[in-house]
């Protein structure tokens, strides 16, 4: 008969190899007070312009085009993770190459938006993009449009899981971890927490911004250009 | 919708290259290369995993496994298979796209003519 211990050890033994097994990612549910600020004038006006900033959310397409309204869609953290953006400066150190990223990204000629749905971009864009991307969103961004962006509030680590969202109700986002594929050569990876004072500035060209504190260390932004 | 048997739809192999127009009065089946345009306007375009489009396509009904870019009008329905990646601007009544399917561009969907006019 198996002592007590050997029962112990093989019941610990067990829960670790449950715990360690690899998971599909996980989807979990939040309310957002910024989302339900941009439902009301999804849901007040028709054929508005929204981008989403987010990786391809069939979630999101349904929602936003079931509205009438047009969906603009670019995964600018899959493009602003692309090796091939970063380059030695003068001094022979490594930065992004923020010009030829404006290049390729965000390049609409056509269009300007109501509605922007950044997410939580900047927290997981390297330092010398995320300036000229705020700029770059204010110029395809039509005067009274909306910009919804995500930020930390604490420092949760390098590895803090980075998430897509997609939208199931006026105020309700699925949180999905965004799991890069193996042939991807970065993951991306949180750089920084910005403190308000950080957004304030980073978004002074907007005509204005409030701040929504949710519970699970999120600082949701809502801005007007 | 995988690959359709051969017969139902008229069938680019994988090792097919077609650079210009292409335009048809069947149902068209796509797992090469193909650069150019694509009308079928009252038949069906899929695209296999293979596939790579690089062309403005036309059709009734678009289903997308490999790989497009370019505009892809549909007059009725588009789908996205979860192996797609699609680089451009869909339009189209109705779209449908698994979880996993890449998407760079425009949704624009449009309403049926019969219901437009009702609303």
């Amino acid at each position: 008969m198996a002592s007590v211990a050997e029962n112990v050890m093989r019941f610990f033994r067990s829960s670790s190899a449950q715990v360690s097994a690899p998971a599909v990612p996980q989807k979990r549910s939040r309310r957002s007070s910024g989302m339900a600020e941009i439902s009301r004038l999804l849901n007040s006006q028709e054929a508005l312009y929204v981008l989403d900033l987010g990786s391809t959310s069939a979630n999101n397409i349904s929602f936003l085009t079931a509205k009438g309204h047009k969906n603009y869609s670019e995964d600018l953290l899959r493009a602003a993770l692309d090796p091939a953006l970063r380059v030695r400066d003068e001094a022979g150190k490594f930065v992004f190459d923020s010009k030829k990223f404006l290049e390729e990204n965000l390049t609409y000629t056509n269009a300007t938006f109501d509605v922007v749905l950044c997410w939580n971009l900047p927290d997981y864009m390297e330092e010398s993009l995320v300036k000229p991307t705020i700029d770059r969103l204010w110029s395809v961004m039509k005067p009274g449009g909306l910009l919804l962006v995500f930020f930390h509030t604490r420092d949760a680590g390098p590895d803090a899981p980075c998430y897509r969202f997609h939208i199931t109700g006026t105020d309700m986002l699925e949180m999905q971890e965004v799991r890069l594929a193996a042939s991807d050569k970065q993951s991306p990876r949180l750089q920084r927490v910005f403190n308000n004072r950080h957004i304030e500035n980073l978004f002074r060209d907007f005509a204005s911004i409030k701040f929504f504190l949710a519970r699970d260390a999120i600082r949701e932004v809502l801005l007007v250009r | 919708m995988d690959a359709p048997k051969t017969g139902e739809f008229a069938h680019i192999g994988k090792s097919v290259v077609i650079k210009g127009e292409l335009s048809g009065s069947e149902d068209l089946y796509v797992d090469g290369n193909v650069e150019g345009s694509i009308e079928l306007h009252n038949n069906s375009l899929i695209v296999g995993p293979n596939g790579i489009v690089k062309a403005s396509v036309k059709a009734k009904g678009v289903v997308i496994q490999g790989r497009v870019e370019g505009t892809v009008s549909a007059s009725e329905r588009v789908e996205l298979r979860k192996t797609a990646v699609v680089s451009g601007d869909v339009v189209a009544q109705r779209i449908a796209i698994e979880e996993g399917a890449v998407f760079q561009g425009k949704i624009d969907i449009q309403k049926e003519p019969g219901k437009a006019a009702a609303s």
